[in-house]
């Protein structure tokens, strides 16, 4: 028997899969979206998980938490895809040691991000990194998940979710920091120079 | 350089992770620490960025319908299941045999149709959803002999969208059978095969409710199934060619 968990503890309310599964639906959604890069991909993998879940839900233990759970079986899924393994082979694991990021310059990402106020700008540099940034990125910055859940969801230690949540900002930060497209002549020499590989 | 130590620890300190004790003295230097507070808030910032662009992709209402009609039939069909068992159980108290052979017959129906979508998914939802991994049906086929009291065709593929992903052997009703699996445009489809004296009688017509699509004969003396979340008309073309191969 399962029931709901609330912020404060464990309700007596017996819950079923659908009443703790839908409200996941939009973000699971979102996050496939964003691994696959492509929306039928998405939709098999979203389908493909809840068919798992609901299978599996009679193994899911009681207090522990459904939507890491639910994470879970998304990316590990994503990750047997044919997708999902194009994506993890053709992008090597950095060693997760990393130095700390040190001073912050005078004109730094954020204050170029916000000037051109690009959202687009900020979407094409996060769909560049390499799938395992990208995902702990997301989950902490959109999903907002605790660093605990993080570790849960992608099964790695606490310590890693640090390192590599770390490392993945500051790709992105460097990714930022490079010139960006102006307007005419000039977008596609410096687009050329953007669009590196992973 | 004093400051090299914080910024180490920024990162965790505006996701909120540090312990309360660090916290407290983060907040103080913060407060003392233009450059660090400039940086602080930047971050916070680019947090608060991605999580707008974050949100970026929205399922279409079609797919949400699709979805939730999927996971709301499990629950239903086994409420379903076990009001008739009951209502079953009024009913031959009261009627008397001939009509309890007559729904005892139905019940059986729905328990196979049920057994079989069981089996599906359970072979999915492993990491080994097949014991026998080729797409050579001349290798799949002979890995039976000896495993199941009976023998069958596989189909030529060629020029299909299908592709045979493996087999494995699976119990139905406590006889043994088998299972394989095809891949059609990223769908999986079962095809299970049992001998049909094995099996309950009048499996023909259809099961009026089940998450998944399904198409059943019988032929030769076997009974055919084909279950699948791919279109009924993918699952008619693999049923075709089965029928035809047999």
């Amino acid at each position: 028997m399962f029931y709901h968990v609330g912020v404060s503890g464990v309700d007596l309310q017996p819950a079923s899969f659908e009443e703790l599964a839908i409200p996941l639906f939009d973000q699971l959604y979102n996050f496939a979206h964003w691994l696959t890069q492509n929306r039928e991909e998405a939709e098999d993998l979203v389908q493909e998980t809840y068919a798992k879940a609901l299978k599996g839900f009679s193994s899911f233990q009681l207090g522990t938490n459904f939507r890491a759970w639910m994470y879970r079986i998304l990316r590990n899924t994503f990750l047997t895809s044919r997708t999902g393994l194009k994506a993890t082979m053709t992008v090597p694991l950095d060693p997760e040691e990393d130095g700390p990021e040190l001073a912050v310059d005078h004109e730094t990402p954020e204050t170029l991000l916000f000037e051109r106020s690009n959202r687009e700008l900020l979407q094409s540099a996060i769909d560049e990194l390499p799938v395992h940034f990208r995902e702990i990125l997301l989950l902490c910055e959109v999903e907002e998940m605790s660093y605990q859940e993080i570790s849960e969801t992608l099964s790695v230690p606490i310590g890693t979710v640090m390192s590599r949540l770390s490392r993945a900002r500051k790709t992105l930060r460097d990714r930022l920091r490079r010139p960006q497209p102006q307007v005419g002549a000039a977008t596609a020499a410096i687009t050329k120079g953007t669009k590196h590989g992973l | 350089m004093v400051c090299e130590s914080w910024k180490a620890k920024l990162d965790t300190y505006v996701d909120g992770e540090l312990p309360e004790q660090e916290m407290r003295a983060f907040d103080a230097h913060v407060r003392s620490c233009p450059a660090c507070s400039a940086d602080a808030l930047a971050r916070v910032q680019m947090k608060r960025a991605i999580q707008v662009a974050g949100k970026r992709f929205t399922p279409s209402a079609e797919f949400r319908n699709r979805i939730q009609k999927s996971i709301a039939s499990k629950p239903q069909r086994r409420f379903r299941l076990g009001w008739m068992l009951a209502a079953l159980a009024a009913v031959v108290l009261v009627v008397g045999t001939l009509t309890s052979a007559y729904l005892g017959s139905r019940s059986g129906r729905d328990q196979v149709f049920s057994e079989i979508a069981d089996l599906h998914v359970a072979a999915l939802a492993s990491p080994s959803p097949v014991d026998v991994i080729s797409t050579d049906r001349h290798t799949v086929k002979p890995w039976f002999q000896g495993k199941i009291p009976f023998a069958f065709n596989l189909p030529e593929l060629q020029n299909s969208d299908f592709s045979l992903v493996g087999g494995r052997m699976v119990y139905l009703e406590q006889a043994p059978g088998a299972h394989l699996i095809y891949d059609v445009r990223k769908h999986h489809i079962s095809v299970l095969v049992f001998q049909e004296r094995s099996l309950p009688a009048s499996l023909d017509r259809s099961p009026k409710k089940l998450p998944f699509n399904m198409e059943t004969w019988s032929q030769g003396g076997l009974r055919y199934f084909v279950i699948s979340d791919a279109s009924a008309a993918d699952i008619d073309r693999l049923a075709k060619l089965f029928k035809a191969a047999s």
